[in-house]
């Protein structure tokens, strides 16, 4: 997982709450058996019509928002289902960060886990970045995970919350299973006291 | 005297390996179920870092949201949708994982054999990289959908890394009425909390009217907890519950299951246990629902006309309702009874188990699907389609002009060649209703297998009491 430490880039504004997984990565694209490619399908139906053209309205269409690497967006942002290619997409695409006053609980996790963060604000300050998201190319945005700040174009900063391990995992780069495995002891002692208490759950179908 | 717990902090604390300084959570995972579309990356992950399944035998594999529901004696036709379950078979191999191949009678959605089995039993933790994990909460289990990375972190360790969720109370008193299923109930609730409400939150399901509620019906509400936002549903088990998993396969036998009954029979809410949110719901104020947008939340009973966007709560959400208004060519003031369908699905893992299917061929039966409305019955399981022909179901389907398929996801969320066309409308006991989830342009109304049988006759959404 990329490391994720100070994030400066444009902002696109997708002010829509309740953007579902279905919306930013549609299901004929989770026949993929890779983690990558799939940036150029993001939000696939708002983002090409019918015959595949490029519909002019939508903000990743437009000059100023190409190369956006921060979202800011409604409530309640990546509802739906607990498909990873959500974030991988968004990824693919080159978003790294995403604003929003709520997130779905799968979605927020899934972003931790391919070093994107989800940030929550809120509605006021996300309205604010929203109102500077709109002015483009012209008005970067910098993310400092480290110092948990947000600073807008014209020098006013944000301070955001997020959960101490997650943030850890993130500045590093921390492959969450290698941790996970360090603790084998404890898991192995687990499944002992579960294999004394509760038999039956270590082996489907027990008879004894 | 012990301080008083929820049933989710029951399973949680009986399940935590370790916690760290900072409070996050080291959970063990009692099952794990596997699917072709979120397994692939993650099957890749292990092999890249040469780690093992540690636990292959508390893992269960299925192909379900790519697999044809018709002929399957051809194989998949589709590449993709082909390269996905051949990648899964070529895991499940390598790997040493017990998988139900597409030809096996038991073969079905993983939520509909999961339980079928009795590879789900109460008290356990439960995930699956699908968020509709959550219907098998309706053993007292706590499940829940995960992403690819962390199905490949129980593949490799058992165990996930989480936080504990809040504890929400939704009560349901008294009793549904006639014509008024548990479909009806979880729309409401859905309605009734929206598709954020239930955001951070595991939520208990208790009441007459839950107690009242078969496998079955316990399995739909607990199935679209999700759609409220919260990632599981749970309730408590009781005889009902053992009644249903009494000599499936999988469940513990002798004296095993002699001592989980006497574990299982804890499984509940303390008296007096703390419940950071409680949500009364009068269940005989509850009518047969559909939705009317392109979301879950967007309820409202069969006989109620199209809400307007001038009424919402708030700016974002009055935009939405236009936004899903206009998707859904619906006019604000219109009668929801008698909006005309193209396509009816009676099916998925809400609705796709043989008491959905009974009910759905009660009122299909001596009656005829109305001209040109296609419409579709997917048993969740080869099981289910067993016991559904054994008791002549299908015939009823077929003689009303419905047509018979095999199990699997179907059109519920159309990974396979089960679409809706652009402009089409639907009728479906699915659980989602975004935009395009059924096919590009798709619309969709979600309702219970008897509105879904009624729409089908009728050609129209129906209020299926005038049918019965």
């Amino acid at each position: 997982m990329e490391k994720f430490t100070v994030l400066t880039g444009v902002a696109a504004p997708l002010p829509m709450i309740n953007v579902d997984t279905d919306m930013i990565i549609p299901k004929q694209f989770l026949k993929t058996i890779k983690r990558t490619g799939l940036g150029k399908n993001l939000f696939d139906e708002m983002r090409y019509d019918d015959t595949g053209a490029e519909i002019p309205g939508f903000v990743l269409n437009q000059a100023a928002w190409r190369n956006a690497t921060i979202l800011v967006a409604g409530d309640n942002f990546g509802c739906g289902s607990s498909r990873e290619h959500a974030p991988w997409a968004l990824l693919d695409f080159g978003i790294r960060c995403i604003i929003a006053p709520s997130f779905a609980d799968i979605f927020y996790n899934n972003c931790f886990k391919n070093g994107i963060l989800p940030i929550k604000l809120p509605q006021e300050q996300v309205d604010a970045l929203m109102d500077d998201a709109q002015r483009g190319a012209n008005a970067t945005v910098t993310v400092d995970l480290e110092k948990q700040t947000i600073q807008g174009p014209d020098g006013g900063t944000i301070a955001f919350e997020v959960d101490p391990f997650r943030k850890h995992c993130l500045l590093n780069g921390l492959d969450d299973i290698g941790l996970t495995l360090q603790k084998a002891d404890k898991i192995k002692a687990f499944e002992a006291k579960q294999q004394r208490e509760e038999p039956w759950l270590a082996t489907p179908g027990a008879m004894a | 005297m012990a301080q008083a717990r929820t049933l989710f902090d029951k399973i949680w604390d009986s399940h935590l390996v370790d916690v760290q300084e900072d409070g996050t959570c080291l959970l063990y995972i009692d099952r794990h179920m596997v699917h072709e579309v979120t397994s692939p990356q993650a099957f890749e992950g292990l092999a890249t870092s040469g780690r093992k399944v540690a636990h292959p035998e508390r893992t269960l594999a299925l192909a379900d949201h790519n697999v044809p529901t018709t002929d399957r004696s051809v194989g998949i036709t589709d590449p993709e949708s082909r390269t996905q379950v051949e990648a899964l078979e070529a895991n499940v191999k390598a790997f040493g994982v017990p998988y139900f191949g597409m030809d096996d009678i038991r073969q079905g959605i993983v939520h509909i054999v999961g339980p079928e089995q009795g590879f789900t039993l109460p008290g356990m933790t439960i995930v699956c990289g699908d968020s509709h994990t959550a219907t098998h909460g309706a053993f007292g289990s706590l499940a829940f959908g995960i992403g690819t990375s962390e199905v490949e972190h129980v593949l490799a360790t058992q165990t996930l890394v989480q936080a504990p969720a809040k504890n929400m109370l939704v009560h349901v008193n008294g009793a549904l009425g006639k014509g008024v299923t548990a479909k009806d109930l979880v729309l409401h609730i859905c309605g009734v909390l929206g598709t954020a409400g239930g955001t951070g939150y595991v939520i208990e399901y208790a009441g007459d009217a839950v107690r009242a509620l078969s496998m079955e019906g316990r399995m739909t509400v607990c199935n679209m907890t999700i759609e409220a936002g919260a990632r599981a549903g749970l309730i408590a088990p009781d005889q009902t519950t053992f009644d249903y998993l009494a000599g499936r396969p999988l469940a513990p036998k002798g004296a095993a299951w002699e001592a989980a009954i006497t574990y299982w029979k804890t499984l509940k809410t303390d008296d007096g246990a703390h419940f950071d949110r409680v949500i009364e719901i009068d269940a005989a104020s509850i009518e047969p629902t559909v939705t009317w947008g392109t979301s879950p939340e967007d309820v409202a009973p069969i006989s109620a006309t199209v809400p307007n966007p001038a009424d919402a709560r708030d700016e974002g959400k009055a935009t939405a309702m236009q936004r899903s208004l206009d998707y859904m060519d619906l006019k604000a003031g219109q009668p929801l009874e008698g909006v005309p369908v193209d396509v009816v699905f009676i099916g998925s893992c809400t609705n796709g188990r043989i008491e959905d299917l009974r009910a759905a061929a009660s009122i299909a039966k001596g009656r005829k699907v109305a001209d040109g409305v296609q419409a579709l019955v997917v048993p969740g399981s080869g099981l289910v389609k067993e016991q559904a022909e054994a008791e002549g179901l299908d015939e009823i389907f077929k003689a009303a002009g419905f047509e018979w398929r095999e199990p699997g996801c179907s059109m519920c969320l159309a990974m396979n060649a089960d679409k809706l066309k652009p402009g089409q409308r639907s009728a479906s006991t699915s659980n989602r209703n975004f935009e395009g989830r059924q096919g590009r342009g798709g619309r969709t109304h979600l309702v219970g297998p008897e509105m879904a049988a009624a729409a089908a006759v009728t050609g129209h959404l129906t209020d299926v009491r005038k049918l019965t």
